[in-house]
C-alpha cells in the first residue's frame, strides 16, 4: 500500500506548526514527542504504520476550530480520529500529518426522552451512548462488534452498522444532526432534532465521508425504547448453499429478525476451540434473532423453525434462558478473537446479494486453495455484507502481499456479482486502489466533486478513499 | 435531439438523455409525473423522463428492486403487492393537496424525498434508498450506492440524490430496500384532544416498545396510532398499548377499511386538498415537543404527523409563515400557494451563510451550466 511522500516543506516547519498548536491549545493537548507520536501511528489495520507530525486532543469545538483553521493556513494534512480502531486504515496518518483526536470530547450534552434524542460529543464510544439512557428503557441501535472501544466520531466517519442493522438500519439512519467544523475553521450544524434535512441532504453526504469533508464534534442521535425481549436461536446446515437458501427463505416468508448471522465450518471450529460455545459440528450456522414479548418470539421462531425444516437442519436450538442465548451469541461475538489466537488475518467487508451467496462463498474455497491460504467466513447474512477472514503468517516474508492480492480478488468478484468493496468497515487506505474496479471516472469525480467543495485544498485525510492517481492533481493544488 | 427553450424532449434511454444534455444549451424542468410542482421554476424547455421506464431488477428474497426512473410508481407498488412486499417510508401522495393529475414515477419521489406516516419509525425515501443512477450537468452519467442494503463505499451520493429537487441530475435508475407488508394492522383513535395533549400522547406511545409506526394528530380533533404485524402480535400490541395509554381517555379501534382510509388521509394531506379558497400549504420540520406551539403561533389548520415532527399548515393565502414564526429551530416549505405567492417567499428554508454557500458549491460543480430547475431550492 502506497502512501504519498511527506511534504519537505511541512517537515521543515515542524517546530513552527508544533508552537503555534500550543498557542491554541493547552500544553497537555499538543503531543509531538516522537516516542508519544507512536501511539498514533495506526488503527485496527496494523499492518500499516506511520507516526504523524504530531497529534493534538481538543476539549471543545472552539478548539477543535482553531487547530483547523491554523492547519489550513499553514496547509498540513489533518486527519481526524475517534478511538482508531478502523479496519480501513481511515485514520492512518502521514508523517506530515497532524492527528486530530477527538478522545476528550465525551460529554452527553442533551438526552430528550420526549423527542426520543441524545446529543453528544462525537468521542464518546459506543457502548456509553446506550449506557447513558439504557436505565430509561432505551438504546443506540447501530452496534458495531468494536462498541465497547469505538467512538460515535468514527462511526459517523465510517457510516458503521452492526449484527442489528438489518432491522434497525446503520449510523446514517440514526443520524439526526451534527455539529461540523471545515478544514478552514468555519463550525456548522446540520440537521438537529427534526427529522429531516430543508435543503440538500449534506447530513447523509458527512455520514460516511471517512473525516474527508470536516471534523465531527458533536451529535444528535436517535434512541429508540427497548424492546420487551429478545431471543436467539441457532441452525446447523450440512451446507453454505443450504444455509444460504434458508436465510433468503426466511426473509420471503416476511419475517424480520433483527439479526441473521452466518459462520462456516472453518470459523465454527476456530470459535469451537477458542471460546467452547457448544456449536454444532457442522458445514454452516445461522444465528438468528427475533424481538418482541414472549408471545411475539414464540410465534416468529415457530414460523423459522417451520422454514428452517424445510432444509434439512443438523440441529435447532432455542434458547430456554438467559445463559442459553448467551451462549448462542458467545461464539459469534468471539469470533474475531479466536481468529487472532489462530494467526493474523485480514478482515474482508464486502457486500453481495443475498442470492449469490452460495457461489460466492464456493468461489472463495477455490480462491483460498488456489492461493494458499485458509479463510473464515462470519458475517451479516441478512443484507449480504461478508466478512471473509484471510489467514496468513506476517512473520512469513511476502505472506501479507499474497494475502492481500487474495483479498482483492474476493472484493472483485463481490462487485462482479451485482455487490460493493466495502459493506460498514470503510475504503480508506485498504480499498482504495480497488475503487476502479467498482466506480467508473466519472462515477470518482462525481465524488471528489464534493470534497472540492468542502475541502477545496484537499487537506482533510486526503491520501484516502480514491485512487492515489485519480485524486493527486488535487491533492498537488 | 438538443434541448431548446420551450421544447419538451423525452429521451428514450440513459445514453440519450446523456447526449441530449451534453448538448444542451438552455435550462429545462425536469418532470417525471409532473405530480409534485413545488416551488416555481423558472420558464424554459420541458425534460420528461417517462421515456425511461420499467422494474430492472426485482429479487424479494434479498428485499430488492431496481428500476428506472420514470416508472410509474403504481407499476411499482403492484409489484411488490404481488410478492406481499412494499416500500417501507409510504411515499406521500402530492396529487389531492396540489390538484395535479398524472401518475406520479419514481424519479419523481425520490427528488421529492416523498415520505409517509411510517417515515417516523422506518425512515424517510433517503433512508430506503439504495442506489442512484443520473446524468449530470455536464452530460455523465454517474452512479452511486447499488442494489445491495450495506453499502459504504466512497461518499453517499445517493442520500444527496434524495430530495434535491431535480436540481443536481437527472435520475435515470433508482434502488431501494423492502420491507415485507404485514398480514394485519390495528389503528387506535382518540378523541378531542388538544395540540399539546396529543403530541404528548403520541411521545409516550413512540417510547413504548410496542412499535407504533405511525402517529398523526388531525385537523378534526383525531389522534391516531397505527400498530401493523402478524396478527396475534398486533392484537396483543393494541390492548397493551390502550391500557398504556388511558390517561389519555378511551381510545376507539378502527375497522381494517376505516384504518386504510384514515392513513391515506394523513399520508396525502387530504384534509386540506386543493379548492377553490383552499388557502396556503407549508409544511414544518421541527422537534416534536415544538410543534404545538409553533403550529398555534402559525395560526390556521394544522396537521401533524410523525409524532409532532411534520406539521402541515393550512394558512390564509400569501402568508409569510416564516416571518410569523421569527427564529426555530427546524425548516419550513411553501408547498402550495399562487405563483404570485411563490415569487414573493422562497418556497424552502433560506439556509444559514456557511450551509447555504455548501448548497451552492455542490449545485455549481454537478450542474455547472446551470440546467436543471432552475430557481427551485434557493
Ligand atoms: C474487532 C473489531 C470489530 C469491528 N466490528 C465492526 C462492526 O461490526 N461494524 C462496523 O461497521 N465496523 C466494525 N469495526 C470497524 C470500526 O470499529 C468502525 O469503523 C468504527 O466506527 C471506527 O470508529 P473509531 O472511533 O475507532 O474511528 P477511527 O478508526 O478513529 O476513524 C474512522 C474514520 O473516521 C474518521 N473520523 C474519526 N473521527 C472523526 C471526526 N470527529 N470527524 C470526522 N471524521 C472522523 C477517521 O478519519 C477515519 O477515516 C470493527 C473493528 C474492530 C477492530
Amino acid at each position: 500500500m502506497q502512501m504519498p511522500a511527506p511534504s519537505a516543506d511541512i517537515l521543515a516547519r515542524r517546530t513552527r506548526i508544533t508552537r503555534r498548536l500550543r498557542e491554541v491549545l493547552p500544553g497537555d493537548a499538543v503531543i509531538d514527542d516522537p516516542i508519544e507520536t507512536r501511539a498514533y501511528e495506526c488503527d485496527g489495520l496494523t499492518a500499516y504504520r506511520c507516526p504523524p507530525l504530531a497529534a493534538v486532543l481538543p476539549s471543545t469545538t472552539e478548539e477543535v476550530a482553531a487547530v483547523l483553521r491554523l492547519c489550513h493556513d499553514e496547509g498540513v494534512p489533518v486527519v481526524p480520529r475517534g478511538a482508531g480502531t478502523s479496519l480501513a486504515g481511515g485514520a492512518l496518518p502521514t508523517a506530515d500529518s497532524v492527528i486530530l483526536g477527538v478522545a476528550r470530547l465525551t460529554q452527553v450534552l442533551e438526552t430528550d426522552y420526549d423527542n426520543r434524542f441524545i446529543r453528544v460529543q462525537t468521542g464518546r464510544t459506543n457502548l456509553s451512548v446506550t449506557g447513558a439512557v439504557e436505565a430509561d428503557g432505551f438504546f443506540y441501535a447501530p452496534d458495531p462488534s468494536s462498541q465497547l472501544a469505538c467512538a460515535i466520531a468514527g462511526n459517523i466517519g465510517m457510516n458503521s452498522g452492526g449484527a442489528h442493522c438489518l432491522k434497525y438500519g446503520v449510523t446514517t439512519n440514526n443520524l439526526l444532526g451534527v455539529t461540523l467544523v471545515q478544514m478552514d475553521g468555519t463550525v456548522l450544524e446540520l440537521g438537529g432534532a427534526h427529522m429531516d434535512a430543508g435543503g440538500y441532504d449534506l447530513l447523509g453526504l458527512i455520514c460516511g465521508s471517512e473525516g474527508q469533508l470536516g471534523v465531527v464534534t458533536e451529535a444528535t442521535l436517535r434512541i429508540l425504547p427497548k424492546p420487551e425481549g429478545a431471543r436467539p436461536v441457532l441452525i446447523g446446515f450440512g451446507s453454505n448453499e443450504v444455509a444460504g437458501a434458508c436465510v433468503s427463505d426466511i426473509i420471503k416468508a416476511g419475517i424480520l429478525p433483527v439479526a441473521i448471522e452466518f459462520m462456516d465450518r472453518p470459523c465454527i471450529v476456530a470459535t469451537e476451540n477458542f471460546a467452547h460455545a457448544g456449536y454444532p459440528d457442522c458445514e454452516a450456522l445461522l444465528i438468528v434473532e427475533v424481538e418482541g414479548s414472549e408471545a411475539e418470539i414464540d410465534a416468529q421462531l415457530g414460523l423459522i423453525r417451520q422454514i428452517a425444516a424445510r432444509h434439512d437442519p443438523v440441529e435447532f436450538r432455542e434458547s430456554q434462558s438467559e445463559d442459553e442465548a448467551r451462549k448462542i451469541w458467545l461464539g459469534r461475538k468471539s469470533a474475531f478473537g479466536a481468529m487472532g489466537v489462530m494467526g493474523d488475518y485480514i478482515c474482508l467487508d464486502g457486500t453481495i446479494p443475498v442470492s449469490e451467496l452460495p457461489f460466492v462463498l464456493r468461489r472463495i474455497g477455490e480462491l483460498s486453495e488456489q492461493f494458499g491460504l485458509k479463510v473464515a467466513n462470519v458475517f451479516h447474512a441478512g443484507d449480504g455484507n461478508m466478512h471473509p477472514l484471510i489467514l496468513f503468517d506476517a512473520n512469513k516474508p511476502g505472506d501479507l502481499e499474497t494475502c492481500e492480492v487474495m483479498g482483492a480478488e474476493i472484493l472483485k468478484l463481490c462487485v462482479e456479482v451485482g455487490g460493493c468493496l466495502t459493506g460498514e468497515h470503510g475504503v480508506g487506505i485498504e480499498k482504495r486502489d480497488l475503487m476502479n474496479v467498482q466506480f467508473a471516472p466519472e462515477d470518482l469525480e462525481a465524488q471528489m466533486r464534493v470534497k472540492d467543495v468542502f475541502d477545496p485544498k484537499w487537506l482533510l485525510n486526503p491520501a484516502k478513499v480514491f485512487p492515489l492517481a485519480a485524486s493527486e492533481s488535487r491533492r498537488a493544488g | 435531439m438538443t434541448a431548446d427553450a420551450l421544447a419538451v424532449i423525452r429521451p428514450q434511454s440513459e445514453a440519450e438523455l446523456a447526449e441530449v444534455l451534453r448538448g444542451a444549451s438552455a435550462p429545462v424542468a425536469i418532470r417525471g409525473g409532473g405530480t409534485r410542482p413545488v416551488g416555481l421554476i423558472q420558464p424554459g424547455g420541458v425534460l420528461e423522463t417517462g421515456g425511461l421506464s420499467g422494474i430492472t431488477l426485482y429479487e424479494p428474497g434479498a428485499l430488492t428492486l431496481v428500476a428506472r426512473a420514470g416508472t410509474p410508481l403504481a407499476e411499482v407498488e403492484a409489484a411488490l403487492a404481488a410478492e406481499g412486499q412494499r416500500l417501507p417510508f409510504e411515499p406521500m401522495d402530492h396529487r389531492a393537496l396540489l390538484g395535479t393529475t398524472g401518475a406520479p414515477t419514481l424519479g419523481g419521489m425520490v427528488a421529492a424525498n416523498a415520505s409517509g406516516p411510517r417515515r417516523v419509525v422506518a425512515g424517510a425515501c433517503r433512508d430506503s434508498l439504495i442506489g442512484v443512477r443520473f446524468v449530470d450537468g455536464t452530460g455523465n452519467v454517474v452512479k452511486n450506492g447499488g442494489r445491495v442494503m450495506k453499502n459504504v463505499t466512497g461518499y453517499d451520493l445517493v442520500k444527496l440524490m434524495a430530495g434535491s429537487w431535480g436540481t443536481l441530475g437527472v435520475l435515470t435508475e433508482v434502488s431501494f430496500k423492502l420491507l415485507p407488508a404485514p398480514d394485519s394492522a390495528a389503528t387506535l383513535v382518540w378523541d378531542g384532544l388538544d395540540a399539546a395533549q396529543a403530541v404528548a400522547l403520541m411521545s409516550t406511545a413512540l417510547s413504548l416498545p410496542w412499535e407504533v409506526n405511525a402517529a398523526s394528530h388531525l385537523p378534526d380533533g383525531r389522534t391516531a396510532l397505527r400498530i401493523e404485524g402478524f396478527e396475534a402480535s398486533v392484537e396483543y400490541r393494541a390492548e397493551e398499548l390502550a391500557t398504556a395509554l388511558a390517561r389519555f381517555g378511551r381510545s376507539v379501534r378502527l375497522s381494517r377499511k376505516d384504518s386504510v382510509t384514515l392513513w391515506q388521509q394523513v399520508r396525502d394531506v387530504t384534509p386540506f386538498a386543493s379548492g377553490q379558497g383552499a388557502g396556503d400549504v407549508w409544511r414544518l420540520s421541527v422537534k416534536p415537543s415544538d410543534a404545538p406551539a409553533l403550529a398555534a403561533s402559525a395560526g390556521g389548520d394544522a396537521l401533524f404527523d410523525w409524532g409532532g415532527g411534520l406539521v402541515w399548515l393550512r394558512l390564509a393565502e400569501g402568508t409569510d409563515l416564516r416571518a410569523r414564526l421569527g427564529t426555530f429551530r427546524g425548516h419550513a416549505t411553501l408547498i402550495r400557494a399562487s405563483v404570485e405567492a411563490r415569487r414573493n417567499l422562497p418556497s424552502f428554508q433560506p439556509e444559514p451563510a456557511p450551509v447555504a454557500a455548501l448548497s451552492l458549491g455542490l449545485r455549481a460543480r454537478f450542474d455547472p451550466r446551470g440546467l436543471f430547475n432552475p430557481g427551485l431550492m434557493g
